[in-house]
């Protein structure tokens, strides 16, 4: 039987939480605002957890109910229902709408789940690096910040970052090889 | 001219290659050298593959400062509710 672990949530969730979100939401402060609610909701609705199911899984349910309350609430504000239509480029702007009806953005669902869990086993890999190659691997490789930013920002030389990155990659192609790929 | 054949210096070029920052002269040797040498062949194939595989999904970490903010604010609500 499962347990919850409070203290630990923000390290062990917050991102996947973050995560599943912003890919449904589209707002990094609504994101933020919403993950923030669901640990506190969680929180306050410890008691009711049976302990059947993951904890992660747990705060997924609370998390998906939050971002219907916030589509409710962004809904409701603007009077009505809104079908939004997104352009595969900004340079088809302004063209008929009916001959992007098939809009290449919508994924099916399949994808979304595969998408879903490797995003998981991904997260999980980068939390089993050391927290500073954890650290800079998430800057360079997820962020795309530049080397000589991140060597400023860690006080370090660029072979250095160079160095960290290279034990990171093995590690991360490690652990993706044993969770993801076989 | 002189050619650099170590693999550990290659695999820092492969690296390298990875997020773009590599040199047309230095990408150069390190094809040469991946040619005759198959172990690097395969760093290099996984290394391929790892950046391939964190492309091919969103991924979208919540700011440091962020998660401290929310650490504080969950801590807080915990605190309180032992005390009461």
């Amino acid at each position: 039987m499962e347990t919850l672990n409070p203290e630990k949530w923000i390290d062990n969730y917050a991102d996947y939480l973050y995560n599943y979100t912003i890919v449904r939401v589209n707002d990094h402060i609504a994101a933020q605002e919403i993950v923030s609610e669901t640990l506190l909701s969680a929180w306050r609705a410890r008691r009711n957890y049976k302990g059947k199911a993951a904890e992660r899984t747990w705060l997924t349910a609370i998390l998906k109910r939050k971002i219907i309350d916030y589509y409710r609430k962004v809904n409701s504000a603007k009077g009505q229902a809104e079908v939004s239509m997104s352009y595969p480029s900004p340079e088809m702007e302004g063209d008929w709408i009916e001959e992007n009806i098939a809009d290449s953005q919508n994924r099916n669902a399949e994808d979304i789940l595969e998408n879903e869990e490797l995003r998981l086993a991904i997260l999980k890999c980068l939390k089993q690096l050391p927290k500073k190659q954890a650290e800079i691997f998430r800057m360079k490789t997820i962020e795309g910040i530049d080397t000589k930013t991140i060597c400023k920002e860690h006080q370090i030389t660029p072979s250095n970052l160079w160095v960290i990155i290279h034990r990171a990659r093995k590690s991360m192609s490690a652990c993706l090889e044993k969770t993801w790929f076989n | 001219m002189r050619f650099n054949f170590k693999c550990k210096e290659t695999n820092h070029k492969c690296d390298k290659h990875q997020y773009g920052e590599l040199k047309f002269f230095e990408m150069l040797l390190m094809k040469f050298h991946l040619f005759l040498c198959q172990p690097c062949r395969e760093y290099s194939k996984r290394n391929k593959q790892l950046t391939d595989t964190i492309n091919s999904v969103e991924l979208h970490l919540l700011p440091d400062e962020e998660k401290a903010k929310l650490k504080s604010k969950l801590q807080a609500e915990i605190r309180k509710d032992s005390h009461s």
